[in-house]
């Protein structure tokens, strides 16, 4: 089945090109974010898309999006979380926040390793995976919820924060 | 009118607000009719009647040293472009803000995103770029939102775009985002990145990005807080910023104290004007209650730990302790560490030093980009060795096997990584080589203690 891509995204991704009038390779990593925002994850059939757009070969986009830990190549949940695994967040508790936030979602992480950091819940809500330093380390342990950005998350209070994002 | 900031955000006494001036401000906002208010782009202004060798002059005077981690100084890596150049310019911002322990670059974007672009302009002038990139990191998606629209009200207002205030000159900036490599942070890095691949670092000799940088054309990569600068140096004129800090450690810098003390956050001072000792007990309220100062890591993840009872010997023969160090450039080099990226984290007595290491060991695992082999391979086994140590499966000559990879990757690879990774390593092994060895099993000494180590013995391909 072909990609169907809303009119509104094209002409953003059109504009976008513009940015860089020296080679549109260059335009690689923000045409799969806009992807990735519209999809939730790359595809094989985005690779492709976007490789076309920019008249590169599928691969010059598959090899940046396996490289970069913020392209998924799998459906992540409704609302994907990450937590800051870093040392700082680390000495303020971001373990404990992963595991409490595991437990409030009901995600299951034992079968989590480097190339599949992912995890996700049953019922497909959330998903959440170890980040490494968001740069907030005075005020950790922190995560992110999609886009939205918590500091001094304490780990008992992980069902107060998904509760936020219940729809 | 005086400043006033958001109850409990105000700035300590010893602060010296330049950068951060607006930084938890009342009333203070983003957009562009907040930043006019406040004087923006009135520095614009001046450096586009002055010369831009004068401007580059300035910049030189100020003693301006990069506040993104390696310390070089401003003036001269914009000096860098070769005089007979013909190419482009180009300039990159990097708000790639990721080592660890590092937090500024994000209050800036957040908060006052004009004074970020205005310094920009002004150093694009300077070099003649006229196109320049913002490479934001991924994880702050806000941050590239607020610089977007930031851009396009500097745009409608005539300071970026065609013909500058009429000045004749052309620029344009675009943000870029990055997509959650710590390794694009590195110049060449980014570079690579921001030409659509993968951020494998360049060599150099001979891809110095002044002479062959984006687009194999001329490129100043320069952090977020030292475009900043260049704004304040337009303003002060270089030799009177001189005078703030301490000669060859001039103007403020951003301190980011993470860790065990009671008042965590970021704190702008005149560089070498405080001692790490005033750092924790004065800006940061001291230790948390009951307990000591066991280790600092001064300038983010990458540079080399101190020990809280170390002796250091400086250039002038004196001999100091730990809480008695500067907080600049070249007192902290000649401490054995380095003031990096500004990021402090502060180690009490409760923490495991093996688990410190085999945190950053986790981390620079994740992060090597692959490209070089001691750095790749390295970087994992400092990562699983450090994983048995923690977990008390490991002989206490593992301790010696991870120095020793550590040894193996430092000099070794393309980019600076290679000391990143490895500095903790060698420094933690170092100065706390006994703590390590104690949470090894004795009853291990010559035991082959891995699968790996056993496939190794037995002579078989792993």
């Amino acid at each position: 089945m072909a990609l169907a891509i809303p009119a509104e995204l094209e002409s953003k991704i059109d504009e976008v090109i513009t940015h860089y009038p020296v080679s549109k390779r260059s335009a690689v990593l923000p045409l799969l974010h806009l992807m990735q925002h519209q999809f939730r994850f790359i595809s094989d059939e985005i690779v492709n898309w976007v490789a076309a757009k920019l008249s590169l070969e599928p691969i010059q986009v598959l090899e940046v999006v396996t490289f970069y830990p913020g392209f998924r190549q799998t459906a992540p949940g409704k609302y994907h979380i990450r937590v800051c695994r870093t040392l700082s967040c680390a000495m303020a508790g971001s373990y404990e926040l992963m595991d409490s936030l595991c437990q409030a979602a009901k995600i299951d992480r034992s079968h989590v390793d480097h190339h599949h950091p992912i995890a996700v819940s049953e019922d497909g809500k959330y998903s959440i995976e170890f980040a490494e330093c968001l740069a907030s380390c005075g005020f950790g342990p922190v995560c992110m919820v999609e886009d939205d950005f918590f500091e001094k998350v304490e780990p008992a209070k992980a069902g107060e924060l998904l509760a936020r994002y219940s729809a | 009118m005086a400043i006033q900031y958001i109850s409990g955000k105000e700035p300590h006494a010893r602060e010296k607000r330049l950068i951060f001036k607006n930084i938890d401000r009342v009333g203070f906002t983003p957009s562009i009719d907040s930043f006019l208010e406040d004087g923006g782009y009135e520095q614009l202004k001046v450096a586009l009647k002055m010369e831009k060798s004068a401007i580059i002059n300035e910049v030189k005077a100020s003693g301006l040293r990069g506040r993104g981690g390696a310390g070089f100084p401003t003036g001269v890596k914009w000096g860098f472009i070769p005089p007979t150049n013909t190419k482009p310019v180009y300039i990159i911002c990097n708000a790639d803000e990721s080592e660890p322990g590092t937090f500024k670059d994000r209050y800036i974007l957040h908060q006052d995103p004009h004074q970020l672009l205005e310094g920009m302009i002004i150093a694009c002038f300077a070099v003649n770029a006229k196109l320049g990139y913002i490479y934001i990191r991924e994880e702050f998606p806000q941050a590239a939102i607020i610089v977007e629209k930031a851009i396009a009200e500097a745009r409608a207002k005539g300071f970026l775009g065609k013909d500058i205030l009429g000045s004749g000159f052309d620029c344009e900036l675009y943000v870029h985002r990055g997509a959650g490599a710590y390794i694009c942070g590195e110049e060449t890095g980014l570079i690579e990145s921001l030409e659509g691949k993968r951020p494998y670092p360049r060599i150099k000799p001979p891809y110095f990005p002044a002479a062959l940088g984006l687009y194999m054309s001329p490129t100043i990569v320069n952090n977020v807080e030292s475009l900043c600068h260049v704004k304040h140096i337009i303003q002060m004129g270089g030799a009177e910023y001189a005078k703030l800090g301490t000669p060859n450690n001039t103007g403020t810098r951003i301190l980011c104290v993470s860790g065990d003390v009671q008042k965590p956050g970021y704190y702008e001072v005149e560089v070498g004007k405080v001692t790490m000792g005033e750092v924790i007990d004065v800006l940061c309220g001291g230790m948390k209650p009951g307990r000591k100062l066991k280790a600092i890591i001064p300038g983010g993840s990458s540079s080399k730990v101190l020990r809280a009872d170390e002796k250091f010997k400086l250039k002038d023969g004196r001999e100091i302790g730990i809480m008695d160090i500067p907080m600049d450039f070249d007192t902290m080099a000649a401490c054995g560490s380095m003031a990096g990226s500004g990021g402090v984290i502060i180690m009490d007595d409760s923490r495991s030093m093996t688990w410190v290491i085999n945190n950053l060991n986790n981390f620079y695992a994740h992060e090597s980009c692959g490209q070089c082999t001691p750095c790749r391979e390295g970087s994992l086994w400092m990562k699983k060795i450090s994983d048995r140590i923690v977990s008390g499966e490991a002989s206490p000559d593992d301790v010696d096997s991870l120095e020793s990879v550590a040894n193996q990757i430092e000099g070794k690879t393309i980019c600076a990584f290679g000391e990143a990774c490895s500095w903790p390593t060698q420094s933690f092994i170092k100065k706390f080589r006994d703590e390590m060895k104690g949470d090894c099993k004795p009853e291990l000494v010559g035991e082959i203690v891995s699968d790996e180590g056993k496939v190794a013995a037995a002579g078989l391909a792993a």
